[in-house]
């Protein structure tokens, strides 16, 4: 509580006019913007105009990436989940219906909700099959919808295979990496619907 | 109409302030004190803090602040990952300045494990810190201005802003929760043409802080509600545990970067912009070292020295690895480290204890907002309820690193 007879009163300082009508400040403040009116704009219109972005490392929604031959290129190893701050990746491994590698993921969610977007599963992936995508802006109406299952990570590559390509197709099985041959598959159009995969 | 009042009630026309000089007070016009809740929600407490004013009228007799709206248990997060896995988590304490939190976090851990950094690496750490110092300043000067009812500037701020994000986006794909400098060094190496790109915005950027200046700072207005406003003295701003802009505002010489040079930046020449008072140097002349205006001030011409410092970092900056090589899981020995780096907000500390696991056994944050806040209660004592948002919008305070 501040007593009465500690209120000290304080003249008004004598204002010339100039200074009472604040003008001359505001036409200072306002004569830098006035410039720019002239000026290129530097602000786009979003939804119609997009401005240009580095696509080689944008770290957006995931995508898992196919090999030559339209298969998944993941071989399970856990790597990814394992490095995920967010534990947001869950995977489920079994053996691989193909000859050159050993396991596949039967399952691959990502939680997109939960994901930081933070770039460690792609920076673990010893295949360089899990990679960050320049998709920013994806919606969905329920968190259930948000779970990227494989199906949904797979089509996101081929959604962005032309915008952001394979970084490095060389890698894929176990087979690649010593330098060997590709060996045949049994059934060459296969693709994703491989045997043993359980249907949902 | 008023006047037919007036003349009907002859008591309005008591000159109050006459009677009461007159009988010394004796007549007195009691008002009573209302707490008044400031936030959580409000545009000016920068995010969500909520401050209780005990008011006197216009006049605010007590303002406590209260926090923890914000927080995530970002210490305890970090007592369960590895090292390298805590370097998001980092972003998120100042998120306006969040290469600075990577860069403090992964010299406290390279010093605990003993890590030698590539000397590109380090560099490009020092441009990207120093870049996000920049960015950092520039939403502190142009929500500064809007705190204050300039709205103007805050687009200004924002446009140079944006030319950084988009370098940090370049570099490393992400613009505010950058993660890029980690243990070790950095995730990945510059893209090409970045020196040249940075060499650019600094050319732009460096005659841009005069617009600035012409634009707000030496506004008559806005010196007029910043300046002789929330003073502090050195004394209190050290008793206090002040750091950053806000100490250097009062006067005190003290930059971590200068003081105690840590990692490279003992090679580079730079000044330490501390408060100046009014009248030298083309200052307005109602400035008082410690008041609003200094803090704000430092920022700005903190913006030049850190222009100075990529400079020179470009210039030296070698080629070859920009990351260390590390082990799969960073074993980190049992021992303690605290290291204290200069942020864009004064000293952020880090302590992190390991136990011989490759988990941290603890993991501290000493965030200077957190501190800085603290004064808060101190100074808005006996200041115009107006002057609120101007005092805490010069402590500069990001409520994800005050609740962490």
């Amino acid at each position: 509580m501040i007593r009465d007879s500690d209120i000290v009163f304080v003249d008004e300082p004598r204002l010339t006019a100039a200074d009472r009508l604040y003008l001359p400040q505001v036409v200072m403040g306002l004569k830098t913007t006035f410039r720019h009116l002239f000026k290129k704009k530097v602000t786009l219109q979003y939804p119609e105009e997009k401005r240009p972005m580095r696509v080689e490392n944008y770290r957006g929604v995931h995508r898992l990436n196919k090999d030559e031959k339209g298969r998944v290129a993941c071989v399970a190893c856990f790597m990814c989940e394992t490095a995920c701050p967010a534990h947001c990746i869950h995977i489920e491994g079994g053996e691989a219906p193909w000859p050159d590698r050993e396991k596949y993921p039967i399952k691959f969610d990502i939680d997109e909700l939960r994901c930081i977007y933070c770039g460690m599963c792609e920076e673990a992936c010893p295949v360089d099959a899990i990679e960050l995508t320049p998709e920013f802006s994806i919606v969905g109406l329920s968190r259930e919808e948000m779970v990227f299952d494989k199906e949904k990570l797979l089509e996101m590559f081929d959604r962005t295979r032309e915008l952001k390509p394979r970084k490095n197709p060389v890698i894929t099985g176990y087979e690649y990496n010593t330098g060997g041959p590709i060996p045949p598959s049994d059934d060459q159009t296969e693709g994703l619907k491989a045997p043993g995969q359980p249907q949902r | 109409m008023a006047e037919t009042i007036l003349e009907s009630q002859p008591d309005l026309l008591i000159d109050w302030k006459k009677s009461d000089r007159d009988d010394g007070g004796a007549c007195d016009l009691r008002t009573e004190e209302m707490l008044v809740n400031m936030g959580p929600q409000h545009p000016s407490t920068h995010g969500v803090l909520r401050i209780v004013l005990r008011t006197d009228g216009e006049l605010v007799l007590e303002a406590i602040p209260h926090i923890g709206y914000l927080h995530r248990c970002a210490e305890k997060i970090g007592e369960n990952l590895q090292p390298f896995q805590f370097v998001p988590t980092t972003d998120r304490l100042d998120y306006l300045a969040a290469m600075n939190n990577n860069y403090g976090f992964s010299l406290a851990v390279e010093k605990l494990a003993g890590i030698e950094v590539p000397e590109r690496a380090r560099y490009i750490r020092v441009i990207m810190a120093e870049l996000s110092r920049i960015a950092s300043h520039l939403v502190s000067f142009g929500c500064y201005g809007m705190d204050l009812g300039a709205f103007t500037p805050f687009l200004y701020a924002f446009r140079e802003r944006e030319r950084i994000l988009d370098m940090f986006e370049a570099a490393c794909g992400a613009r505010l929760t950058c993660s890029y400098i980690t243990i070790g060094g950095v995730t990945q190496d510059l893209p090409e043409r970045f020196c040249e790109t940075v060499s650019e915005f600094l050319d732009y950027f460096e005659p841009k802080i005069d617009e600035y200046n012409q634009l707000l700072t030496y506004n008559h207005i806005f010196v007029k509600r910043a300046a002789n406003v929330g003073v502090i003295s050195a004394e209190d701003a050290i008793r206090w545990g002040l750091t950053g802009p806000c100490l250097r505002g009062s006067g005190v010489k003290f930059d971590l970067r200068k003081s105690l040079p840590y990692d490279i930046y003992s090679r580079f020449d730079f000044e330490v912009p501390v408060g100046l008072p009014g009248g030298s140097d083309g200052i307005p002349k109602e400035v008082r070292v410690g008041d609003c205006w200094n803090r704000y001030f430092v920022r700005m011409q903190e913006m030049r020295q850190s222009v100075r410092i990529i400079r020179q970092c470009l210039e030296q900056m070698p080629a070859g690895e920009v990351k260390a090589k590390l082990p799969k899981t960073l074993k980190l020995p049992a021992n303690e480290v605290y290291f204290e780096s200069e942020g864009a907000r004064g000293q952020l500390g880090f302590l992190v204890v390991g136990d011989g696991s490759a988990i941290p056994y603890r993991v501290k944050v000493r965030g200077p907002c957190f501190c800085n806040l603290s004064i808060t209660s101190h100074v808005c004592r006996e200041v115009l309820l107006a002057d609120v948002p101007a005092i805490i919008g010069s402590i500069d305070i990001v409520m994800g690193e005050v609740d962490r």
